[in-house]
């Protein structure tokens, strides 16, 4: 069937993306995302779509707003600071049910920071970075098959409950290459049916109109509530998490995309050491896998958070333990990357009972 | 008989077309409109030629010109 | 029998527009809405609303339309029109929208020479908030923010448009225009038309920029502020054509732009 192919993460989302049906994509210039950009410009053309470096990421985003309000799939990408740039535009979509799907490979922030791979944009992906209650549907992939994958499911998302779906990477899966086979067939956007939501020009007796505000009183706040129904749907339908020896574990290491894969060759490498370890990784960052949490928090005393960043997911975590279990992170932001040695010795620590700094 | 026909709902009585009107045909009505306006209204109506002058500068659209 | 010679046009809905007594607003969108009747593209349009007073815009034209975040007009239309050639795609804005926040977007949109058209209100105030300087507030004027008067030294020189975008190579066809007196709504009605025309031959991008009267937040009647057009605006800012198609037999054989009043 498909074949196995190496791929760069930047151009794997950008072809899955492609192969899902993206006929639209409007980006700009940031390290370590360029490749998406770079492949659009001449994919793209080769499928009929268009390809449009603009001014800015605001405009960008804004282009989104346009040509996905005629039904078009469309896609934007960026790297931390441009994705700030973005939300104010990506709360319109929101707002609207515009499906838009866009990328964030994340950088070493605050500020300019660096270049290099980093998860600090965990709160902006998930809590909504621009005004508003609104909510964004986040993926976190974790090796460069799933950055070819997700697009597709992303847009199945984004359309089903017209919402903005987002791929949550960092500099390492946009830079590094991996064997790829794409799970789908690629789909012309031409089987779609434009959404009777989208504009078209019509009739005037079915005029369509799109837009994100409401003056008239108690208005907004009942659009608030209808978001809020969707959001709900989606919280209960659409988490989806991976999970590995929990049945026995004594402690859960858990992490996601990059900070994953550590907790997951640690995992092994303990277990080889008789270590009870269990893994837990979210695939969905939004809607949070709960659940998941919820369930070991009853039956497992320790969980340890790695993370590229201060700690941000560990609030989610901690959200779901209610409580339950001791918590201990592993931070290492802004670039820097968690060896597997230094997390094996101290989950080592943690299971001898060495009391380190715990959360708070 | 050229006249023209003023909805009296989307007049806000702004004026505009009292000087634009070449034969001086508009004024103000002396009655409020149910929107709280002195609406425009004939007051030469027999002077009226129909030319369509108001109604090119109305910001409501709310005159109608007959000829 | 008498017969109608002028009625309301069916390119606006039926709701009574919430502009201020007096404001140029409710022209030009009788102007847009009669100039995409008459070109028989009612079910091809696609109006895009600032934010601004005209942010209800969506309300008024009988039309698709969205409405966009705060300057970013020509990027939605060049999101529309990309994926959809073929409707006649216009961006609506005001000063403060086009020329401020959005200038990045005014600019690069006429850079690309977007096939899309803008329809650009210029009145020298921000209206919606209450009256403060927009970028093309005159010297001299008063505003809730340079309430002494708008000087250089603080507050810079106010922004030409139409001469600023007449010295890229994109736009295809720029003119300003007013709506202050009958005859210059029919010239303003011209302009709209032509670039909508241009606009459907898929020449590229086309803007009308249109001096209109702001009453409240110029604090005067709208007698008086018509008159402000003529006596404070059109000096500022000369009525004219910036950029027309050469080969159009409307076109008057290439000269410098109007030249302004010494």
């Amino acid at each position: 069937m498909a074949e196995r192919t190496l791929m760069k993460g930047n151009e794997a989302v950008a072809e899955g993306a492609v192969r899902a049906g993206c006929r639209f994509f409007a980006g700009y210039p940031i390290t370590p995302q360029n490749e998406i950009p770079e492949y659009m410009s001449w994919r793209l053309p080769e499928e009929g779509g268009t390809f449009i470096q603009a001014e800015s990421e605001v405009a960008a985003i804004n282009m989104l707003f346009g040509a996905s309000s005629v039904g078009t799939r469309v896609m934007t990408s960026s790297s931390s600071p441009g994705i700030s740039l973005k939300q104010e535009g990506i709360s319109y979509c929101a707002t609207a049910e515009l499906p838009i799907f866009y990328t964030n490979v994340v950088r070493g922030g605050p500020g300019l920071g660096n270049i290099a791979p980093s998860q600090g944009d965990y709160f902006q992906a998930t809590r909504g970075g621009g005004h508003g209650d609104y909510r964004v549907i986040v993926f976190a992939p974790k090796t460069v098959e799933e950055m070819a994958n997700f697009p597709r499911i992303c847009y199945e998302l984004a359309f089903k409950y017209r919402i903005p779906t987002m791929v949550l990477a960092d500099g390492i899966l946009g830079q590094m290459m991996e064997p790829v086979t794409f799970d789908f067939d690629p789909i012309d956007p031409s089987v779609f049916k434009t959404p009777d939501w989208a504009l078209r020009g019509s009739k005037p007796e079915e005029r369509r109109v799109i837009k994100s505000y409401d003056l008239r009183p108690g208005k907004m706040e009942q659009w608030n509530f209808r978001l809020e129904k969707k959001y709900d749907e989606i919280r209960e339908k659409e988490p989806r998490y991976e999970a590995v020896n929990i049945d026995d574990a004594d402690i859960i290491l858990t992490g996601y995309g990059t900070a994953a894969r550590v907790c997951e060759s640690v995992m092994a490498l303990g277990r080889k050491d008789g270590l009870k370890i269990g893994y837990v990784r979210p695939i969905t960052l939004w809607p949070f896998p709960k659940s998941i949490f919820k369930e070991l928090g009853e039956k497992v005393e320790k969980f340890f958070v790695v993370e590229m960043s201060l700690g941000q997911y560990i609030e989610d975590v901690k959200l779901s333990l209610n409580g339950k279990s001791e918590i201990y992170l592993h931070k290492r932001p802004a670039g820097g990357i968690p060896t597997g040695e230094e997390v094996l010795e101290l989950t080592r620590k943690i299971l001898s009972g060495d009391k380190l700094k715990l959360v708070a | 008989m050229p006249k023209i026909d003023v909805d009296t709902i989307r007049c806000k009585g702004c004026e505009l077309c009292i000087p634009a009107c070449p034969k001086k045909v508009i004024g103000l009505s002396k009655t409020f409109s149910a929107t709280g306006y002195y609406p425009a209204m004939m007051v030469n109506p027999e002077d009226c030629n129909g030319c369509r002058l108001c109604a090119f500068v109305c910001p409501d659209v709310s005159i109608t010109v007959y000829k | 029998m008498e017969k109608v010679v002028f009625e309301r046009t069916k390119g606006l809905t039926d709701i009574p527009m919430r502009y201020c007594p007096g404001c140029g607003h409710g022209v030009v969108h009788r102007l847009v809405a009669e100039c995409f009747m008459e070109l028989g593209v009612q079910e091809k349009t696609i109006g895009i609303g600032p934010v601004g007073c005209s942010v209800f815009a969506d309300e008024y034209f009988n039309v698709d339309m969205i409405q966009g975040a705060h300057g970013r007009g020509p990027a939605i239309a060049t999101g529309i029109k990309r994926c959809l050639p073929d409707r006649l795609v216009f961006s609506y804005q005001g000063d403060g929208d086009l020329a401020s926040i959005g200038a990045a977007e005014m600019l690069h949109s006429a850079m690309r020479s977007e096939n899309i058209t803008i329809i650009f209100i210029n009145n020298a105030i921000y209206g919606m908030t209450g009256g403060q300087m927009a970028p093309t507030t005159l010297l001299g004027m008063k505003s809730t923010t340079s309430p002494s008067g708008r000087t250089v030294a603080a507050n810079g020189y106010p922004i030409r448009v139409c001469e600023l975008l007449s010295a890229m190579e994109g736009p295809i066809y720029l003119e300003r225009v007013s709506v202050d007196k009958p005859a210059a709504v029919v010239k303003a009605k011209k302009a709209i038309k032509r670039a909508f025309e241009y606009q459907l031959e898929g020449r590229g991008f086309t803007l009308v920029e249109i001096l209109s009267q702001c009453p409240t937040d110029w604090h005067m009647t709208p007698l008086q502020a018509i008159e402000k057009i003529r006596k404070d605006l059109i000096p500022y800012y000369p009525l004219g054509i910036y950029r027309e198609p050469q080969d159009d037999k409307r076109a008057k054989p290439k000269k410098v732009a109007v030249e302004k009043e010494s």
